[in-house]
């Protein structure tokens, strides 16, 4: 990866798109600071109240505990004095998982942990978002469910959020702002700010706007063929 | 049918030591009836139940250090490749450190005190339960690790909810053969330095060449430490592995 630079103001919904190899997941690693083999700048933040900015991730994986319940693996990421507040069951309750509360994540379906997984990144109440393919190897109705679920949650509480994926579907129905990442150097090719309000965009919209970024004619659209 | 075996097998062991009591004869090799008299003869006169009662709290007392040490070293070493190149070399020495060294140097350096006779024995089983907890380290989840830094998780809930549920398996492996080495050291420290113990007892009953005396405090104890295998270390390996045995979703 060489000369990467991305700034995005707060609430802004950024997705990095690009082929498997152009370094999507180094990127989000970097940010998220758990890589720290790179030579560069990574600024995440202030806050308001001048703390540490707060960081959810959801990985390519679900990534939960499995010997911990689901309301569990929510209330960990918490600070020790909320953990037993209301914020754990009411963003169980906003992802439907309230009933799943109890069960251990062996006892889930990709999809449901992968909720879960969701509804532990907003449970900190995160200044960033960074989602690695966040929907992956899903069946298309389950991914759809929770990219509406996904898209809620922004609604409601507009968070800046750096999204990778190689679906140009998904990159287009979620962000503000479209990366596309050519591979080795890794680096960015093209910027596409997406108008039309996240509301507002149906299947036909994002088609349209797909077929449109596909035929556009300048060598960094044709990676997304 | 899972019951009647261990049954039928233990009724073989006996009827196997009765027959060669009948051979070897006397006081050299007593057989079960002789021995189980002796057993009612100790446990009568509470010398049973007071010797063993000591020798279990040192047991106890000596795992419980050896268990929480061995973890305290094994985890970092497995984690960090520098700790593990400049301790290993520590850890084949001590390996390889005979027990009674370890204890006849306690004596020597302590005195014939209970710290010192605990303390042996836990030296004896923490090189042991390093190697394992090590292993068990180097396996583990980095996923799960790099999660927990992510959501920035302190050191002590990384340690209890993301580092020991991965170890369990390698933890209960460890306490196991912990236990089963653990208090045969403890009866050769009570020998050579306590005024107590089965060990200590043991070594009345050799000097008088009572056989079936020794026998008894042997098969007492040794049920014992199967008690605390079966009704403490399986049950609690359980409750931590429960969340394996789930059933997939309803």
């Amino acid at each position: 990866m060489r000369g990467l630079t991305l700034s995005a103001p707060a609430g802004e919904v950024v997705a990095l798109v690009g082929p498997s190899g152009c370094g999507k997941t180094t990127a989000l690693g970097i940010v998220a600071g758990l890589d720290r083999a790179f030579d560069g700048v990574v600024e995440v933040g202030p806050r308001p109240d001048g703390g540490p900015a707060r960081i959810g991730y959801v990985f390519q994986e679900p990534r939960l505990l499995p010997w911990r319940t689901v309301r569990q693996n929510l209330a960990l990421v918490l600070p020790r004095a909320q953990r037993r507040g209301p914020a754990v069951d009411a963003m169980l309750e906003a992802l439907e998982l309230s009933p799943f509360a109890d069960r251990f994540p062996t006892q889930l379906s990709l999809g449901m942990a992968r909720r879960v997984a969701l509804a532990r990144a907003f449970v900190v109440e995160p200044d960033l978002l960074l989602m690695d393919e966040p929907f992956v190897s899903l069946d298309e109705p389950t991914a759809l469910r929770l990219r509406g679920l996904l898209s809620n949650l922004l609604d409601r509480r507009p968070t800046t959020v750096l999204l990778v994926t190689h679906n140009l579907r998904e990159a287009l129905a979620l962000a503000d702002r479209l990366l596309l990442l050519a591979p080795s150097p890794g680096r960015v090719v093209a910027e596409v700010p997406v108008a039309v309000p996240r509301a507002a965009r149906d299947d036909a919209t994002i088609e349209a706007l797909r077929r449109d970024l596909l035929s556009r004619p300048e060598p960094a659209f044709r990676l997304l063929a | 049918m899972p019951v009647l075996m261990p049954v039928v097998s233990i009724l073989l062991l006996l009827a196997l030591w009765q027959a060669a009591a009948m051979i070897v004869g006397g006081r050299l090799l007593p057989g079960p009836p002789v021995v189980a008299h002796a057993l009612l003869r100790e446990a009568e006169s509470g010398a049973l139940f007071h010797h063993m009662g000591v020798t279990l709290l040192r047991v106890l007392a000596a795992f419980a250090l050896a268990m929480s040490i061995g973890v305290g070293i094994g985890l970092p070493m497995g984690r960090s490749p520098v700790l593990d190149r400049l301790f290993g070399p520590w850890l084949v020495f001590f390996l390889n450190l005979p027990a009674l060294v370890v204890i006849v140097l306690a004596y020597v350096w302590f005195g014939l005190t209970e710290a010192a006779a605990i303390g042996a024995v836990a030296i004896n089983k923490i090189p042991n339960t390093v190697v394992l907890v090590r292993a068990g380290a180097r396996a583990i989840d980095e996923g799960l690790v790099d999660m927990a830094r992510v959501y920035r998780l302190s050191p002590a809930d990384r340690l209890r909810h993301v580092l020991v549920p991965q170890l369990t398996p390698t933890i209960a492996a460890a306490a196991r053969s912990g236990l089963a080495l653990i208090w045969k050291i403890v009866l050769v420290v009570e020998l050579l330095g306590r005024s107590d113990g089965v060990g200590f007892q043991i070594n009345l009953l050799f000097q008088t060449f009572d056989v079936a005396g020794i026998l008894a405090y042997t098969i007492a104890f040794v049920a014992v430490v199967q008690l605390l295998e079966y009704g403490v270390l399986q049950p609690a390996e359980r409750h931590c592995q429960r969340w394996r045995r789930m059933p997939a979703d309803a």
